[in-house]
């Protein structure tokens, strides 16, 4: 039923990409002073969020695994944390291709180009701690806490564009920046299949986890036989 | 469409689908090695 549900999600995620890709590239007209490159953000914004409600996810997960010591949360925090790693590298390289375009340069160490990148590196970093603790409680423990300290780094990459004079565009949503309605619509539209493989594929890294998990139980079992 | 732009809007989209299939791969290679472990640790369980 379950497998059912996640290959529903896959199919509806890729229906709607498709859909959303031929409105994208066929219909939306090209923007004024970027040309057909502009439609990077469909992509490269909606990547973003999906990173961070994966990071907000671990953030809560990890919380909720210190105050009741069930392993099941430590299991969604790597699942989301994991799965939102993906997105945020998705935006990260959309971004770069984006600046080569527009800036001339792939890179640059400006406040919100480095806050993500060091968001995503802390992120990275969880999930390389969880390989150096071998015991299951001790390593849960350490990469809770070490979750709840790396998600300070999430509204630091949402506020660097307001603290701090850079290069990277106002955003569209709470920001200086502006859209045409067509083009707004269609940001929020794209976020949807995204969200829909997000769902899908944190779901089956959980479950991953859960197999992990007992995987661990029966190896103590088979050891004490 | 601006021919030039429309190239690297071409890599930015192929880029960031790599990444996701890349993941979708990894997972699923994972998933395999899982249920390779968990059946032959069920048969030394049922040996024993």
């Amino acid at each position: 039923m379950r497998q059912k549900l996640l290959f529903g999600l896959c199919v509806a995620a890729a229906w709607l990409v498709v859909a959303d890709l031929a409105v994208i590239l066929l219909v939306l007209p090209d923007e004024a002073a970027q040309g057909a490159i502009y439609r990077i953000i469909f992509f490269h914004v909606p990547a973003a969020w999906t990173a961070f409600l994966g990071f907000f996810l671990a953030l809560a997960a990890s919380v909720l695994f210190l105050v009741t010591k069930n392993l099941r949360y430590d299991g969604l925090a790597v699942a989301v944390t994991e799965t939102g790693l993906a997105f945020g590298a998705a935006n990260l390289v959309t971004g770069m291709i984006w600046g080569r375009v527009i800036w001339g340069i792939w890179w640059t160490w400006d406040a919100r180009l480095t806050s993500m990148l060091v968001c995503w590196l802390l992120y990275a970093g969880y999930l390389m701690l969880r390989h150096a603790v071998e015991e299951p409680t001790q390593r849960a423990k350490v990469s809770a806490v070490f979750s709840i300290f790396a998600f300070a780094d999430v509204p630091i990459v949402f506020f660097s564009i307001k603290w701090w004079r850079t290069q990277h565009p106002q955003p569209v949503v709470w920001g200086g920046g502006t859209m045409d309605p067509s083009m707004w619509n269609m940001l929020f539209l794209n976020w949807v299949p995204l969200l829909l493989l997000f769902a899908a594929l944190a779901t089956l890294r959980m479950r991953q986890e859960q197999a992990q998990r007992e995987i661990d139980a029966l190896r103590r079992h088979a050891h004490a036989l | 469409m601006d021919s030039t732009n429309f190239t690297f809007l071409a890599y930015g989209l192929i880029a960031a689908w790599l990444i996701l299939f890349a993941y979708v791969a990894a997972l699923a290679s994972r998933e395999r090695r899982i249920e390779r472990e968990l059946e032959s640790l069920r048969q030394i369980l049922k040996e024993k």
